[in-house]
């Protein structure tokens, strides 16, 4: 009797449920057999007790004075790496938004668009790698690969930005007798320009990590001193270099934190 | 460099008539803003080197210039595209692989962590000292996980394990297991605990106060999240073959420092579309979660 009253209960697992959670099995499994590590050598006794070892030659971290003095010059390094990659890529940002979005009709919109997801779509270590082949090894090349990177994801931010903006200032400045150039500045700009910033703040925190390790392709900063020390199996000297990396990060981070907030009040 | 217009004097216009100002009313911000910035930009520039005339100088234009032009048309015999179809699955398995290990050991940290299946809390609204010193060293253990770049493990294991994809998914699943434990305990704790309290203090299991209290509803965030992080490890997989971890970046490396611009061309093509794959089945899963 009470079958005809109460709806039917749902089945636990649907069917495209069920195929994507078989799908998602396969490809596990199949990753698994076709890495073929050796997970028993891996864990055994003897591995495990030389990677402890391993793990034990960064202990007395080293802490002489001229190291000391070449990490900080690094970090510094690293950080005007960041902080001149982020300014170019703002700035190219701002003026791919333009065209991306849709100021200059659809051919320069699509044009655009494609330039920004490719620029994107490719890491800045890749990035660095082929900008090595330009301009050489040092931290020009991890400037330009950081710019290049972030050219692609700001200025798709920064073309979001732009359309979402009331397109009623400009249009009144226009109507009045304003430049194209001045009404943009004036009316447009000035709505979205907070957003823009924290957008730019926000990829400035992303790529400090990612110029910390451009250097392993010997694109200059804290990157290239840790490749170095590592391959000369300096480990005291390395552990010296990630504890930089850990510190300048935590600091970019609290630094970055401190003006969003003040920018928001 | 465009302060907002509350900076300007409000007497401007009166004083030099309603006609026209005689100067941008803001100048005064625009100014200081820009000579701040020129100070903190010249040592800038100089840590970086940064001499854009080098780029057009002419060996280096020459070598770029031989680079590039080899890149159309990309490589494409049968030869060469049957490698990087091996190293582009390499690329997925390490990522997949990575990630997987990385679930299985974020959820046991995950419930370790979170606070509200903690029963020594319950009476007193306080944890006991030990649960407490517990719960704040894996907390701790996670920040370092995470903390230390992806690209540096890889550079560790190298040196542990030796070249290959070993160290790429040792690399994946540390860091990963740093950022998925912090991040489910994060959903886990904002999740409504009304349900898990509820089973607790009747008495019920940690364990089964969790699967049916706490997860049903924090389900979909958590796989999403998850799925998210699959696509985030397939663009890290690529980029640690540069350190010889195997995969779609070690051929890559290999390719550009042979300056074979044919080849750097077609895997720059099928990284590109990997990425926009990726992409495209975590948005498909993502939709169908919700």
């Amino acid at each position: 009797m009470s079958d005809d009253i109460l709806p039917k209960a749902p089945p636990v697992v649907s069917l495209p449920a069920l195929l994507a959670l078989l799908g998602i099995l396969a490809l596990t499994v199949a990753s698994f057999i076709s890495l073929a590590i050796d997970w028993r050598s891996l864990f055994s006794a003897e591995s495990l007790s030389s990677t402890w070892k391993f793990f034990q030659e960064f202990a007395p971290v080293n802490t002489t004075s001229p190291l000391l003095q070449k990490v900080l010059y690094a970090s510094l390094e690293t950080l005007a790496m960041s902080a001149l990659g982020t300014g170019i890529a703002a700035a190219c940002g701002i003026a791919m938004a333009l065209p991306a979005s849709g100021r200059f009709g659809k051919s320069a919109l699509y044009a655009s668009r494609l330039l920004l997801n490719i620029a994107r779509a490719i890491p800045e270590l890749v990035w660095a790698s082929i900008m090595l082949i330009a301009a050489g090894l040092g931290p020009f090349a991890g400037t330009i690969a950081l710019a290049a990177h972030t050219t692609g994801v700001l200025g798709r931010l920064f073309a979001e930005a732009l359309e979402n903006a009331s397109p009623l200032p400009e249009t009144t400045l226009r109507i009045n007798g304003a430049g194209a150039i001045t009404a943009f500045l004036y009316a447009t700009l000035p709505q979205r320009l907070p957003q823009m910033l924290s957008y730019t703040l926000y990829r400035w925190e992303n790529n400090i990590r990612a110029a910390a390790i451009l250097g392993v392709v010997g694109a200059g900063g804290l990157g290239q001193m840790l490749k170095y020390h590592l391959s000369l199996f300096q480990m005291q000297t390395a552990a010296t270099v990630i504890i930089a990396m850990l510190l300048l990060v935590a600091m970019v981070d609290g630094l970055s934190f401190a003006i969003r907030r003040w920018l928001v009040n | 460099m465009i302060p907002a217009a509350s900076n300007a004097a409000p007497g401007s216009a009166s004083e030099t008539g309603t006609d026209k100002p005689a100067h941008d009313p803001a100048w005064r911000g625009r100014i200081t803003a820009t000579v701040l910035a020129l100070i903190i930009l010249w040592p800038t520039l100089v840590m970086t080197e940064f001499k854009p005339w080098l780029l057009l100088d002419r060996q280096s234009l020459d070598s770029t210039w031989r680079f590039l032009s080899a890149f159309f048309p990309p490589a494409h015999s049968s030869e060469f595209l049957l490698l990087v179809l091996d190293a582009t699955w390499q690329t997925i398995a390490m990522a997949t692989a990575g990630l997987v290990l990385a679930m299985l050991g974020a959820i046991p940290l995950t419930l370790i962590v979170n606070e509200h299946l903690s029963v020594s809390r319950m009476g007193s609204g306080r944890m006991s000292m030990p649960a407490w010193l517990v719960r704040q060293s894996v907390r701790w253990l996670l920040v370092l996980l995470r903390s230390v770049p992806e690209l540096v493990w890889a550079l560790i294991f190298v040196r542990i394990v030796g070249l290959g994809p070993t160290a790429a998914v040792l690399a994946i699943a540390l860091t990963y297991c740093g950022m998925l434990g912090k991040v489910y305990a994060e959903i886990l704790e904002s999740s409504d605990t009304h349900a898990t309290d509820t089973l607790l203090r009747n008495g019920s299991g940690r364990l089964a106060a969790f699967f049916y209290g706490t997860l049903p509803s924090a389900a979909t965030e958590l796989m999403s999240y998850t799925i998210y992080r699959w696509e985030c490890a397939i663009r890290g997989s690529v980029v640690m073959g540069y350190v010889g971890a195997g995969g779609l970046g070690q051929r890559m490396d290999e390719s550009t420092k042979m300056l074979a611009g044919s080849e750097v061309s077609t895997m720059l093509i099928v990284f590109v579309l990997l990425v926009a794959a990726a992409d495209l089945v975590s948005k498909l899963f993502r939709k169908g979660l919700e």
